[in-house]
């Protein structure tokens, strides 16, 4: 009581002071500091001042290896962005912060298992004319129709999965004769990315544009036709020069997946999918050394219960998210895994995204679309342009165009040809926050710094995390400009010319590129 | 934060005069349409820098204007540098016996009742009667009568793979080994080549050739040979420092392979864009026809012609060539665009004196099955055809046709010329260099003669 009212007595002022701290992964926030102080004495208030750069990335101290098992590391905004490039598209502005927050296993969780309803949020897409997109009819929209959906999706793990699996069973519509057959089978495979792989593979062998692609619908007892039955094997199951099956497999396994058949009818193109029993060898098949009167099913059955098949599913899943393959015994907890869970998907992808190789790894080079759309995230953007069907493909991935039944060359994104194409989809993504140079109503700010140029340009990105090289380059490239600047008419465009340029730079440079 | 364009660009945005410059190099070789604005970055600056850096703009913006002294120097020093090789890969397995069909075999008509080429049709293959040439095989059969094809009627190596991208890969590689990582002219090029010219392996194919993939010595690839520029709302003479500062970001030092093929990418994406940009306007000497390999054919013979310091090249054939059904429709179109752009590209180079510069090896990753399908194709076979082409080819057939009583075990077309002996003949006759550090295995390998003295 006695002391309570000493302090009334005494008085205590409450003032808020503001600094600059940094974050040391790539952003300097503006803190408010509280700060009570007795009497009435006030203290002289204090202005932050201007914003600094922040510290370049440095990259973490290594942490010991471990046994399998779960990542213990600092698991900041730089682990928390790497997981969303490669289990998602990237992160939306603050989403990176957020999840760094919640720690890994949790940050893990709510990607790999979303509460609530998938949504696509923010503006429809349109295509160079301000019209809706027509994804089964127009060239190229089919590509549109899923970056939109990778852009604004509220679940992108499930879209990056379905990205991998398309991928994995490779299919171009280069040879189906419909756009919709090929939404299709997007929606079949997103259907089952968190369920069993055997469930996928049964209904992607009667897919109807599986079925036009590897031949299986023009595959009958009377002729039988092998391709499906190899993909299955060497590129789907099981993997080529590993002994796991032999020629002889492939042309009983094709004797075993006759039946599927397919009309054709001018105008419309492929229809009536379905299976005839009249059109099934009903022989004795002998595959993998088993003998009996096999059918399609039980093709596909052996190839996932083959003893060879979980190696390679798991080497497989695991090549989508770490650069350098499994040690053996990480290839055998995670068989293990996929064994246990009935050969499903999801707890091995978990299993891969909790590992302390993917966040101890280095660094993987962005697939095309997943470059574009983690720009179009960064940036919020959305699609309004077709150029991003022609981009994507120069960069070297146009959607439902894989360039094989292999998929693409993960080992291969960057050369002189794609580089240039990412850096279009730059120009094009800039269009939208480029500044006029010109503009005499609204010149550019004339006064501007370089510290201030680099923050302005850093902020327009979401502050990505810059290498120091590469900040160091950022910031010898603006003081140049400035010493371009001889005559006052240059003051403002060459400030906003600098600005463009920062712009640039920052999204082709290689921290944008890599995930 | 948008702020609208004041000058210039009238009718088009540069989204769109970007997409232009897209669909011009997918066509290659327009010249600039009438009525569009020079874009920012176009200007003369970057037209002298090429005069000056190389010599090669001249007979892209106007040679005539220029002395004529610069542009035979140009030629000149490209004249007495290496030769060059040209690799045009014909994708998923391409027929051998519908390329050269071989009508004297009476099984021929057993084993394809429906797909075998008529005896009254192509033209008769005058080193091996019993073989005719396809019809929309012409340009081959032209040039083969003038002694400047040497055909490998049945290539391939032991124990067959059928899979295509194991046996590409072995192609690529040079060896039969799946985890080969660089080409075969790529470890040549890591012998030979330069430290400093990309251009000394170039994919004219938009993506990287693996056959050209080296381990230290920058290539490049490129979806056409005009308009390679980096498009940016940076205007001159900013877009200098831009330039500038993307050429360091190459440079840097890497700390891992994904890093490091990240810096490649940018310091020989910068280097192609020095030397291509504003490649723009020549009529090709000859007519080619309407495909892509006749457009990226007539834009290489002008590279050459240009004195561009080119050394191994690879591009894809038109058409597609893994016929496992329709496949008499599906390899006529491809076939006969592939085999007329040949033609006119040796046309091409002969009306320019480069005859005697350049070679064409023709390839594929396997024959296909003698025994057709019933959906009116093949499937995977072995061994297959292939074609070195040029005024300097020996134009004498390496290998007999073996016939098709004897098939191998899997009933595919046995080999009589091993494609690794190819290579070794190419690297030693025509590039002149010991194949026995590049191809493995390459002592106990044969040399088929296959360039002329």
């Amino acid at each position: 009581m006695k002391t309570a009212n000493k302090r009334r007595r005494r008085g205590v002022t409450t003032y808020r002071r503001k600094r600059w701290v940094d974050s040391g992964e790539g952003v300097v926030h503006k803190k408010t500091k509280i700060i009570r102080v007795r009497g009435s004495r006030k203290p002289p208030r204090k202005d932050p001042g201007p914003r600094p750069l922040p510290r370049p990335q440095r990259p973490r101290k290594p942490t010991p290896p471990q046994p399998f098992g779960t990542y213990r590391g600092e698991f900041g905004r730089l682990e928390a962005t790497r997981l969303l490039n490669r289990a998602g598209f990237g992160p939306a502005p603050g989403q990176a912060e957020k999840l760094a927050r919640m720690g890994m296993e949790k940050a893990v969780l709510s990607l790999t298992r979303p509460k609530g309803k998938a949504r696509l949020i923010g503006a429809a897409p349109k295509d160079g004319d301000g019209l809706p997109l027509a994804p089964a009819d127009a060239w190229g929209h089919d590509h549109l129709w899923w970056l939109d959906r990778m852009v604004r999706t509220n679940q992108p793990f499930a879209e990056r999965m379905t990205l991998i699996f398309h991928d994995w069973f490779a299919t171009s519509n280069a040879s189906v004769s419909q756009q919709q057959q090929m939404i299709d089978q997007y929606w079949t495979i997103k259907s089952h990315v968190n369920g069993s792989f055997e469930s996928m593979l049964l209904d992607l062998t009667k897919d109807p544009a599986m079925l036009q692609w590897l031949d299986g619908g023009s595959n009958n007892r009377w002729s039988p036709n092998e391709n499906y039955a190899r993909e299955m094997m060497e590129l789907f199951t099981l993997g080529a020069d590993r002994d796991a099956y032999s020629e002889d497999d492939i042309r009983e396994a094709a004797r075993a997946l006759t039946g599927w058949t397919y009309d054709w009818v001018d105008d419309v193109g492929t229809i009536n999918f379905r299976y005839e029993s009249d059109d099934h060898d009903p022989g004795t098949k002998s595959i993998f050394g088993k003998r009996g009167n096999w059918q399609w099913d039980d093709v596909c059955r052996f190839c996932v219960e083959h003893p060879l098949h979980p190696d390679f599913f798991v080497e497989k899943l695991w090549s989508y998210f770490v650069p350098t393959g499994p040690d053996r015994s990480t290839k055998k907890a995670l068989t293990s895994i996929y064994l246990k869970s009935g050969r499903r998907i999801r707890p091995v992808v978990e299993a891969i995204l909790t590992h302390p190789d993917f966040y101890r790894c280095g660094p993987m080079v962005k697939p095309p679309v997943v470059f574009a759309a983690s720009l179009m995230r960064a940036l919020e953007l959305t699609i309004e342009t077709e150029d991003w069907t022609w981009l994507s493909s120069s960069a070297g991935q146009q959607l439902f165009y894989p360039p094989n039944v292999s998929g693409w060359d993960d080992e291969r994104w960057l050369d002189t040809s794609t580089v240039r194409a990412r850096w279009l989809m730059v120009t094009i993504a800039l269009d939208s926050k480029r500044y006029d140079p010109w503009n005499e109503d609204d010149p550019y700010r004339s006064t501007e710094n370089t510290r201030q140029a680099l923050n302005r340009a850093l902020e327009t990105f979401g502050w990505p995390a810059m290498r120091a090289e590469h900040q160091k380059e950022l910031i010898s490239m603006s003081n140049r400009i400035r010493g371009r600047i001889t005559e006052e008419w240059q003051d403002a465009p060459y400030r906003a010319l600098r600005q463009n340029a920062l712009l640039q730079l920052i999204a082709v440079s290689p921290d944008m590129q890599l995930s | 934060m948008t702020v609208s364009p004041r000058h210039c660009c009238d009718d088009y945005t540069r989204s769109q005069l970007i997409r232009n410059a897209a669909a011009q190099a997918g066509q290659g070789l327009p010249s600039i349409e009438t009525g569009m604005p020079d874009p920012a970055g176009t200007g003369l600056t970057r037209r002298h820098f090429l005069a000056r850096a190389s010599g090669l703009a001249l007979a892209v913006y106007g040679a005539s204007k220029l002395p004529v002294s610069i542009f035979d120097e140009g030629i000149a020093s490209a004249a007495q540098s290496d030769r060059v090789i040209v690799s045009i890969f014909l994708d998923g397995g391409a027929d051998a016996l519908s390329i050269l069909a071989p009508t004297g075999h009476p099984k021929y008509f057993q084993l394809r009742p429906n797909l075998a080429l008529s005896p009254e049709t192509g033209t008769a293959f005058s080193e091996d009667p019993s073989l005719r040439w396809h019809p929309a095989a012409a340009g081959l059969s032209q040039l083969h009568s003038e002694g400047k094809v040497t055909v490998l009627p049945a290539v391939g190596y032991d124990s067959p793979n059928q899979s295509h991208f194991t046996s590409r890969h072995f192609w690529e590689v040079g060896e039969l080994d799946t985890n080969g990582t660089t080409g075969w002219m790529g470890r040549y090029l890591d012998l030979v080549g330069s430290d400093t010219n990309p251009l000394q392996g170039l994919s004219l194919s938009g993506t990287l050739s693996p056959a050209l993939a080296t381990a230290n010595k920058p290539v490049a690839a490129v979806d056409g040979v005009t308009d390679y520029d980096l498009w940016s709302w940076v205007d001159e003479p900013i877009s200098d420092e831009l330039f500038r500062s993307f050429k360091r970001m190459g440079g840097f030092r890497s700390d891992s392979p994904a890093m490091e093929h990240s810096r490649r990418a940018i310091s020989s994406t910068n280097r192609v864009r020095e030397s291509l940009a504003g490649f723009g306007e020549f009529e090709a000497p000859v007519a080619y026809p309407d495909g892509n390999l006749g457009r990226q054919l007539s834009g290489l013979a002008a590279l050459l012609g240009a004195g561009m310091p080119l050394h191994c090249v690879s591009v894809n054939a038109d058409g597609a060539y893994d016929t496992h059904s329709d496949q008499q429709t599906e390899l006529e179109t491809g076939l006969r665009l592939t085999c007329d752009a040949v033609l006119a590209f040796q046309r091409d180079l002969e009306s320019r004196g480069l005859q005697d510069r350049v070679l064409v090896e023709m390839w594929s990753e396997f024959g296909r099955r003698p025994e057709e399908n019933g959906s009116a194709g093949t499937d995977h076979g072995a061994a297959g055809t292939a074609f070195i082409i040029g005024s300097r080819a020996s134009g004498r057939m390496v290998g007999e046709f073996p016939g098709l009583t004897s098939l191998d075990e899997d009933d595919n077309l046995r080999h009589t010329s091993d494609f690794r002996s190819m290579y070794c003949s190419l690297l030693e006759q025509w590039l002149g260099q010991d194949a026995g550090p590049i191809i493995p295995g390459a002592s106990k390998l044969v040399r088929p003669k296959l360039v002329r003295a």
